[in-house]
């Protein structure tokens, strides 16, 4: 009650209005100026990403320096010699060259099949059910788990290295370039109907675009399934043809206790792993989703 | 009490839209809900044709089946005699969502994106076509700039004039307004007359504010609550004095709340 008697004697007190000229600009020094070399770079996302590498390598360096145990831990020094020679005298290369040959074809196939299945399923109910169910039953269950199904069906090689990659590519690609159709605002929709559009029409020219954020993020995921999918199944049973991948690289030098190697190995396959992160698709992102507002 | 806008020159004897006894009826994942009981109206050309009602009362609904995005259970709807079957570019609609615009292409490249889809036009065609609409609407300056650069008032000039470009039959607008400010709002309801004023093109317009459809219209529609039926059919326009809209919109209002318990102290009905 108080409270509301107290309430009831605050009244707005009649204060003096105020109309002046702006207060003088003299003292301001700068309204708009470019920024400086310091702020510019530290703006920069491959400096600061640069700069993450740099401590990394750092931290790593000293670390192996302070257990001292070459056999188990190499020094990032170490690493980078071998790999270094290993580059220089071709076998990395070779080995890398090896791997994402087998890597592309299963990826083309597990994105085009993807493609496919999706762009089917979208059109009708009962295909957004089939697809939904085919991707809950099988992006859980493991590629490896896969492989001795691929060995009896297609024999040691390459075709039963793609053919896992493949099953490892499709489901995680498919449920996540689905989701990206079935989030597809209705205006939108409603509107590309509107002009007529059906059928792959439809598709290509409204749902794709629309939905690329989720097509991009399908694509990268992927490619990082099929990667780990691809030195997985080399390491599990080595040769897939001629000159082993990456994966007998590591599972080789393993075997030779030539631990700098292991990391030299590792090492190629998270340099491969950046560079088409940071350059193929930050470069498509750039181009497309940041590019039309749809991704910060 | 109102006075209909005059065209001697124009035939009413045959309708350009022509709804008769639609019964419409959708599902939600509980029910089937009927969203009109037999509304029929007939739409002539040239006309800013409005349909008003309070929110359940399937005047969006309506619009959709229009649109040719719902078959009605009952009735037909025909454009000039022929039935609709299913959407098509002959009747542009324009949404109250900013999404319609497509993110991944420039203001122009929307504007020309229907008349190159439908091949109505070649694409030297349609890129002047589409720079004209973009000149009324104003928006000549931003034709190259992505759509989430713009604001929601520009947004909705620019699905305006992506439908004008197509020169549709009649021009569907489903709440065009409602997202925007009080102020953009108004600026666009002025700036929609002065686009008919110049082209004279026909408009079926759906609002639930009683305000802005005596604005807009030139004939309004008003729909009862639940599921739609007309409730009645009243003459407005652009030449009517401050006293005589306020006597319409009087009107309309008590149409719409006569029977309502307790009377809404606002004009627009939400």
């Amino acid at each position: 009650m108080t409270q509301n008697m107290d309430m009831s004697t605050k009244i707005p007190l009649a204060r003096p209005e105020i109309d002046q000229e702006p207060t003088d600009m003299e003292g301001i020094g700068v309204v708009e100026r470019p920024l400086g070399f310091a702020d510019r770079l530290m703006g920069n996302d491959a400096f600061r990403r640069a700069l993450f590498l740099i401590f990394l390598a750092v931290a790593w360096e000293s670390y192996a320096r302070y257990v001292h145990n070459p056999l188990l831990f190499p020094s990032f020094l170490d690493t980078i010699t071998t790999f270094w020679t290993d580059m220089a005298n071709g076998t990395l290369i070779q080995r890398t060259y090896t791997s994402i040959q087998v890597l592309l074809l299963g990826y083309g196939i597990g994105l085009v099949a993807a493609g496919v299945f999706t762009t089917l399923a979208v059109s009708t109910k009962i295909g957004t059910d089939i697809l939904t169910t085919l991707t809950a039953m099988f992006n859980p269950l493991p590629a490896i788990a896969m492989l001795p199904l691929a060995l009896l069906w297609f024999g040691l090689g390459v075709s039963s290295m793609a053919f896992v990659i493949v099953h490892s590519v499709l489901w995680a690609v498919s449920l996540n370039v689905l989701t990206g159709f079935r989030s597809v605002p209705e205006t939108l929709r409603m509107s590309g109907r509107n002009y007529g559009l059906t059928g792959m029409r439809y598709v290509t020219k409204i749902l794709m675009p629309a939905a690329f954020p989720s097509i991009l993020a399908g694509l990268k995921i992927g490619w990082a399934f099929a990667w780990r999918t691809l030195i997985a199944a080399e390491l599990v049973f080595g040769v897939s043809s001629r000159a082993g991948g990456l994966g007998w690289y590591i599972f080789e030098a393993r075997a030779e206790l030539y631990t700098s190697k292991v990391f030299a190995g590792l090492l190629a396959v998270i340099i491969i792993g950046l560079v088409v992160e940071s350059v193929i698709f930050k470069f498509i992102e750039n181009r497309t989703v940041q590019r039309w507002g749809m991704q910060r | 009490m109102t006075s209909p806008e005059t065209r001697p020159d124009l035939d009413l004897g045959t309708p350009l839209l022509d709804v008769n006894g639609v019964t419409l009826r959708y599902k939600t994942p509980e029910h089937l809900v009927t969203a009109t009981y037999r509304v029929s109206f007939e739409v002539y050309e040239a006309e800013r044709f409005v349909i008003l009602g309070p929110s359940g009362c399937g005047k969006s609904t309506m619009l959709k089946a229009i649109g040719g995005f719902l078959p009605p259970v009952e009735g037909e709807i025909r454009i000039r005699d022929k039935l609709v079957r299913g959407p098509g570019p002959d009747r542009m609609m324009v949404f109250q969502e900013f999404e319609q615009l497509m993110p991944w292409k420039t203001v122009l490249q929307n504007v020309t994106f229907p008349m190159n889809v439908t091949g109505r036009f070649n694409r030297k065609e349609a890129r002047e076509r589409a720079l004209s609409a973009l000149d009324k609407v104003n928006l000549s300056k931003f034709s190259d700039i992505y759509p989430h650069m713009l604001s929601g008032g520009m947004k909705m000039r620019v699905a305006i004039a992506r439908a004008m470009a197509m020169e549709p039959e009649v021009l569907l607008m489903d709440e065009p307004f409602a997202a925007l400010d009080a102020l953009t709002r108004r600026k666009m309801q002025e700036e929609l007359l002065g686009l008919w004023e110049q082209l004279k093109f026909t408009v079926l317009f759906v609002t639930h504010s009683i305000e802005e459809a005596v604005i807009v219209g030139s004939r309004i529609l008003v729909l009862s609550p639940h599921p739609g039926r007309v409730r009645a059919e009243l003459n407005s326009g652009i030449d009517l004095d401050t006293p005589s809209r306020d006597a319409l919109s009087e009107r309309i209002h008590k149409l719409l709340f006569e029977e309502a318990v307790e009377p809404e102290p606002e004009v627009e009905v939400t």
